[in-house]
């Protein structure tokens, strides 16, 4: 596969939290109806919320979690950056907010299975 | 002009405001100490003197021979191409983000129209006749604003920006990095007016921080950090805490 010309570990972190922000906001409004459930159709939920026990939905909300921490951190890792006057380097801060994403994913993942 | 050496494969972007033109294909011959623009010179001087290229000082501080190399942002004068080279072929293309005029030179107007447009311009506080104003290069304001002053508006980070590339009316890195610059110098008497004009459409709120400019700075400067500092000094003004 041929490089993306000016990838770096900032741009990457950069598209990261897009694609983050924008699953996110995609899953957001499934998330809302199935909660509605709760107040319209309490069964309806419960038999919904079996389907969490099969391995594929398992995994699914891996990369959930996934995509909630990694653009948690990110959005952290930005406000750090352009409110308080550091100058320390960022990529070290885009490196940080992966690795406590992949944390807190990944101790999530052990619990669920 | 044949030569039986080692040879570089160099494809260049020609073309002109209509559009990217025709990539064509140029054996050079390699050397052990040769930059990129040591190879356009080669194209021009003993391929096809027709190819369009812009340069005057050679060694890295006019900021005039800047062209995408292999897709990134390079002052060509000081990047040698064994540095770039990938598996023995480089593409040469004009700047990204600026109008072409002719095959590898670009039309600065937009890039310099946005320095003035930030009011990135000295704000004279003193006439000829008043005495010198003493400016202790340990100031704090004096550090920040002495951090990026070796910019030599080459446009490599306008290049790198894609902030510039989905906004037009985006300032860009340098114009920012200079108002930046002067918002921090004591000579400069109108704090205001850059804030105002960096805080409008198209300014550094705009900035994602995505870091391409400091990343391809080639005198390592850090516009993204100046960009940072415009948001604190905008916000800081806007809820009314004047200048830290």
């Amino acid at each position: 596969m041929k490089a993306i010309p000016r990838a770096h570990p900032l741009w990457l972190a950069y598209i990261l939290h897009r694609l983050s922000g924008l699953g996110l906001a995609l899953f957001l409004p499934a998330h809302f109806y199935v909660l509605s459930m709760a107040l319209n159709d309490a069964a309806r939920l419960d038999a919904f919320l079996r389907l969490t026990e099969y391995p594929l939905v398992k995994l699914a909300e891996f990369g959930l979690v996934f995509l909630l921490a990694v653009h948690f951190f990110g959005g952290l890792r930005l406000l750090a950056f352009e409110w308080l006057p550091w100058s320390a380097p960022q990529k070290t801060w885009a490196a940080a907010s992966l690795a406590g994403a992949f944390l807190i994913s990944t101790t999530f993942l052990l619990r669920a299975i | 002009m044949t030569s039986t050496g080692p040879q570089l494969s160099v494809t260049v972007q020609r073309g002109g405001p209509g559009g990217p033109g025709r990539k064509q294909q140029f054996d050079v011959p390699a050397y052990a100490n040769q930059t990129v623009l040591d190879v356009v010179s080669w194209i021009q001087q003993n391929a096809d003197p027709t190819l369009t290229y812009r340069f005057a000082c050679r060694v890295g501080m006019c900021g005039s021979c800047a062209m995408m190399v292999n897709g990134v942002p390079r002052w060509t004068c000081r990047t040698h191409v064994s540095k770039v080279l990938q598996d023995g072929a480089i593409e040469v293309g004009p700047l990204r983000n600026l109008p072409v005029i002719k095959d590898l030179a670009v039309d600065m107007d937009p890039f310099f129209d946005k320095w003035v447009s930030a009011e990135a311009v000295h704000h004279p506080t003193a006439r000829r006749d008043d005495p010198i104003v003493t400016i202790d290069p340990d100031a704090p304001a004096r550090v920040t604003a002495s951090a990026g002053i070796e910019c030599i508006n080459c446009a490599v980070c306008y290049a790198a920006c894609d902030t510039v590339a989905n906004n037009p009316d985006y300032l860009g890195p340098a114009a920012l990095q200079r108002a930046w610059t002067l918002y921090n110098d004591a000579k400069d008497g109108a704090q205001d007016a850059i804030l105002d004009a960096v805080s409008g459409k198209g300014g550094c709120h705009s900035c994602h921080s995505m870091g391409s400019c400091t990343a391809y700075c080639p005198n390592e400067l850090d516009p993204l950090s100046a960009i940072a500092g415009l948001k604190r000094a905008t916000t800081r003004r806007f809820f009314g805490k004047g200048k830290a």
